[in-house]
């Protein structure tokens, strides 16, 4: 059984091995992995993992296959590391065309040589981009990363990772413009385009994002592009208290400032809020931007904030260690007070956006914690995911909590992955 | 009396008890008024046409018509220009116009939750008073719906810089097909699961109706400048754009008009723009006064070093409007100058810009047939304006030939069919040409979990239906759909 069904998928793949310890999903064992080349051998493989019924989870450099549930069952990992090309980038167009093993950090280099990028940080943040006799130097990633080595295309995108300019450009849903992806039974499917703007079709790149491999595996992804600002600041702000802290964020909301990003910083409850904006733009204004930022602030928070031309060292970065525990939890913004005040664990995230990272206890503690994140959060009309832990912690406790619509979304899962053979259990609701 | 009226009329009859005679209509002259959207050029009669005045009352109208297996279509100010509204004979167009309750202004929570009918504009007029608005700004915001919007993920002339609807729409309260209201997304951002929201926006009707919309509203900005540059032909103008682009620049917005289409706002609204431009160039941008001082700088610098003739700058907001008025009237003002026209919808990649202008002219000049272009320069959104006089003999076709064949370019050029005013039921053929049958299928997939009897609006987007619950190749019998005739075997 082992031969032919390693015959079987060698026939699909010239790259197909029996897998070992490193490609274990979650504390979950797998049996083979095959590593294809193309949209066209991914497909190969996937239509032989359907004749075979193996149960198949796709990743990349395995930055984030701790995120949601351990599959049930694990047969087949697809790795599209060996998928890192950058297939087509017309600068002038703003749009770049890539394969979903690309890591986004060597996405992001090739871009900034273009003085272009996507804006989306959630690999880290880019900064610099001098330009020297034409040839741009520097373009340095910092931070952000969880594991070291940085996440692919396509596991931004089935994880929908963020960073803090999501406040102002949005995060993978808003970038994304078209999406290639094979289906359980070895189906190539597209859908959106190679122009920003589109309304052919449905937009099904928006079901991908954050799906964690449940409805297909991503081979190709394109993304509308924005220019690399020609200068960015920092502006910080140590807050006394949540309240303060609080009454910053609002002020800058309420401002014309046009921040891209608005974040914070908060260890355990009761400790200082450090509120941080970033401004970009040209060179001759930024200076005059950011000290008016930094007036704001400093009025609003009751203390001294401080311009930078380098982002604060947690900007962008986990407040938790690769393996967890930590929680993503949403509120609107008037609830933010309350958030900052009383939730559990180690908060950093975009404030802006409303969306915060929780770094929580590896321990005994866990559960009550997601309860109390849990509850604060639906509060004040958000939510809170246990996003990674160690993959013991998450049994017996509701990772997801309550999900709306989740009957059709079943139904979605039933019309794409009809026998639940993608990644089964990772998501919401056993999907 | 065929099987189909006796079934509208019973559905009538429940509708008149439920939501009052006033909701209800079933007079041939008054179901006239919604024979159309703004692609008049197809009209059907609907069947029967209800008002509900809630997400309750449209749920049992939904769950009523999916019960008697009769199609429904969501229609809310009936401005679509695609045909997405366009009625069955056979079924019941609900109509969202008495759902037009602003439910909230909540600018400290950076949004507004408003029914399906509330006008565009009128959100933004109500959160002005504050200082805030609603960016989607289709031509027709003074009169379309929210709802619409939703449907259609509209653009508009500020979306280069702000985005579609799908980007300012945070939730959807919706009746689905079979008559349940749930939400999608909500008041936050990441709700856990698949991003229902993200594919029910710019979904043209077809996967539910929605019933209370909460927008996003973004913070007015601190300057506005606007500038129109003239020039001697579009290929300057083309130039300036892609200077202005490749300095790094996002403006607001850069609109295009070539000399026909100047010459029909001129004729329309006496716009006052300079004399014997070849192409008009709009550029607003804004944000901060010490950014938008420094880029406006630049944008000037551009347009004069790729070869326009005469820039004039707004000075306020009146001359500002002043600007607007001649790009904004332009489709109505071609009437002016030609008793019939074609407004079509195509995107192309804003690189190949004066070469597929090119082509447009040639197909032009090939066919006498004239062509007015308006477009989003910035996006590569074109509008081609396709002129003819319905009374004279063969006119009317070759405009639609010249109509389709500038969609053929944008696919050609690796575009779009519609950047904006979406499939409906005018560009499902076209569809195909730019998605392969497994990518169409995959989509109606999307289609079967929503929808699985195919009540929903049918016969838009797709070309041809697809049967849900079944596993290609292992059919027993014949579906529902295929024996009432309204599906093929997919």
């Amino acid at each position: 059984m082992v031969t032919s069904t390693l015959g079987g998928l060698r026939a699909a793949c010239g790259d197909v091995a029996e897998a070992t310890v490193d490609d274990t999903v979650d504390g979950v064992p797998a049996r083979w992995v095959a590593w294809p080349g193309s949209t066209e051998e991914v497909s190969a493989v996937l239509r032989a993992a359907a004749r075979l019924g193996l149960r198949v989870v796709a990743r990349g450099t395995g930055t984030r296959l701790n995120w949601g549930l351990p599959p049930t069952d694990v047969d087949l990992i697809v790795n599209i590391s060996r998928m890192d090309a950058v297939l087509a980038h017309v600068a002038g167009d703003l749009v770049v065309t890539v394969q979903a093993g690309l890591r986004m950090i060597d996405l992001q280099n090739a871009l900034a040589l273009h003085r272009q990028r996507l804006a989306l940080d959630s690999a880290g943040t880019l900064i610099g981009g001098t330009v020297v006799g034409g040839t741009v130097v520097g373009g340095t990633v910092v931070g952000g990363t969880v594991g070291g080595v940085g996440g692919t295309v396509g596991g931004t995108i089935a994880t929908a990772a963020s960073g803090p300019l999501r406040y102002r450009y949005g995060s993978v849903r808003d970038l994304l413009i078209g999406i290639t992806v094979v289906l359980a039974d070895g189906t190539v499917t597209r859908s959106g385009g190679t122009v920003v703007k589109n309304v052919a079709g449905y937009d099904l790149g928006k079901l991908y994002t954050g799906s964690l491999g449940t409805l297909g595996v991503i081979t190709e992804a394109v993304f509308r592009l924005h220019p690399l600002p020609e200068a960015s600041r920092w502006i910080t702000v140590p807050a006394p208290d949540a309240e303060r802290a609080a009454a910053a964020i609002a002020a800058v909301r309420a401002s014309q400032h046009e921040p891209v990003a608005l974040d914070v910083d908060r260890g355990a409850p009761g400790d200082r809020v450090t509120v941080g904006v970033a401004v970009e733009g040209v060179t001759g204004g930024i200076g005059a931007r950011a000290e008016a930022v930094a007036d704001l602030l400093g009025a609003a928070a009751g203390a001294l904030a401080t311009v930078t031309e380098q982002p604060p060292g947690w900007w962008g970065r986990p407040p938790h260690p690769p393996q967890g525990p930590a929680a993503t939890v949403s509120c609107e913004p008037t609830g933010l007070a309350e958030l900052l005040a009383t939730a559990p664990g180690v908060l950093r995230g975009s404030a802006g956006a409303g969306v915060l990272t929780a770094g929580l206890d590896d321990g005994d503690r866990l559960g009550a914690q997601l309860a109390q994140l849990r509850r604060i959060a639906t509060r004040n009309g958000g939510s809170a995911v246990l996003r990674c832990a160690p993959s013991h912690r998450k049994a017996g406790l509701d990772v997801w909590g309550p999900v709306p619509a989740l009957a059709l979304m079943r139904r979605l899962k039933d019309q794409f992955d009809p026998e639940h053979r993608l990644a089964p259990g990772r998501f919401v609701g056993g999907i | 009396m065929t099987h189909e009226s006796a079934e509208l009329r019973l559905l009538a009859a429940e509708f008149t008890a439920r939501l009052g005679p006033a909701a209800v209509i079933t007079d041939r002259q008054r179901l006239r008024t919604y024979e159309c959207d703004g692609l008049a050029q197809h009209r059907v009669v609907p069947g029967l046409v209800v008002l509900p005045e809630s997400a309750e009352q449209t749920a049992a109208v939904v769950r009523a018509c999916a019960a008697a297996g009769v199609p429904f279509v969501a229609r809310g100010s009936g401005t679509g220009l695609s045909g997405g509204a366009l009625p069955h004979a056979d079924g019941v167009l609900i109509v969202t116009s008495r759902m037009r309750r602003i439910l909230e202004i909540d600018p400290a929570n950076e949004r507004a939750i408003v029914e399906p009918g509330v006008i565009n504009l009128d959100v933004t007029k109500a959160a002005s008073p504050q200082g805030w608005y609603f960016a989607p700004d289709p031509s027709s915001q003074q009169i379309c719906s929210v709802g619409g919007n939703v449907a259609e993920n509209s653009g508009g002339a500020h979306c280069l810089k702000y985005g579609f609807t799908t980007h300012h729409v945070l939730g959807v309260e919706v009746v689905t097909p079979n008559g349940e209201l749930v939400w999608l997304g909500g008041t936050t951002r990441d709700v856990p699961g698949y991003d229902l929201l993200g594919a029910f926006v710019g979904s043209e009707g077809t996967l539910g109706i929605a019933t209370k919309i909460v927008v996003r509203l973004l913070r007015e900005s601190e300057s506005v400048r606007c500038l129109l540059a003239a020039f001697p032909r579009v290929d300057e103008a083309g130039v300036a754009v892609s200077k202005i682009i490749a300095d790094g620049v996002t403006p607001a917005a850069i609109e295009m008009m070539d000399a026909l289409a100047i010459e029909a706002a001129e004729a329309a609204v006496a716009c006052g723009y300079p004399e014997g431009a070849g192409a008009v160039l709009i550029v607003e941008l804004d944000g901060p006064v010490a950014e938008v001082e420094h880029t406006f700088a630049a944008v000037h610098r551009h347009c004069t070093d790729a070869g326009a003739f005469e820039i004039r700058v707004a000075r306020d907001a009146a001359e500002r409007a002043l600007f607007w008025k001649g790009r904004k009237s332009t489709f109505a003002a071609v009437g002016r100058i030609s008793p019939d026209y074609i407004v079509q919808d195509g995107v192309i990649p804003r690189t190949v810009l004066p070469e597929v202008l090119r082509c447009i002219a040639d197909l032009s000049a090939g066919t006498g047939v004239r062509v007015a272009n308006v477009f989003h320069a910035g996006d590569g959104n074109l509008h081609p304006l396709v002129l003819f006089d319905e009374t004279k003999p063969g006119e009317a076709q070759a405009a639609e030939e010249i109509s389709g064949a500038i969609l053929d370019l944008c696919i050609a050029y690796g575009g779009s069919i519609t950047g904006e005013h979406g499939v409906g039921m005018d560009k499902a053929q076209y569809l195909p040409r730019m998605f392969t049958d497994d990518d169409l299928d995959t989509m109606q997939r999307l289609r079967c979990a929503f929808d699985p009897v195919g009540v929903c609006n049918p016969g838009k987007v797709f070309p041809t239906p697809r049967l849900c619950g079944e596993v290609p190749g292992k059919h027993k019998g014949a579906h529902p759909l295929q024996v009432a005739g309204l599906a093929e075997q997919f």
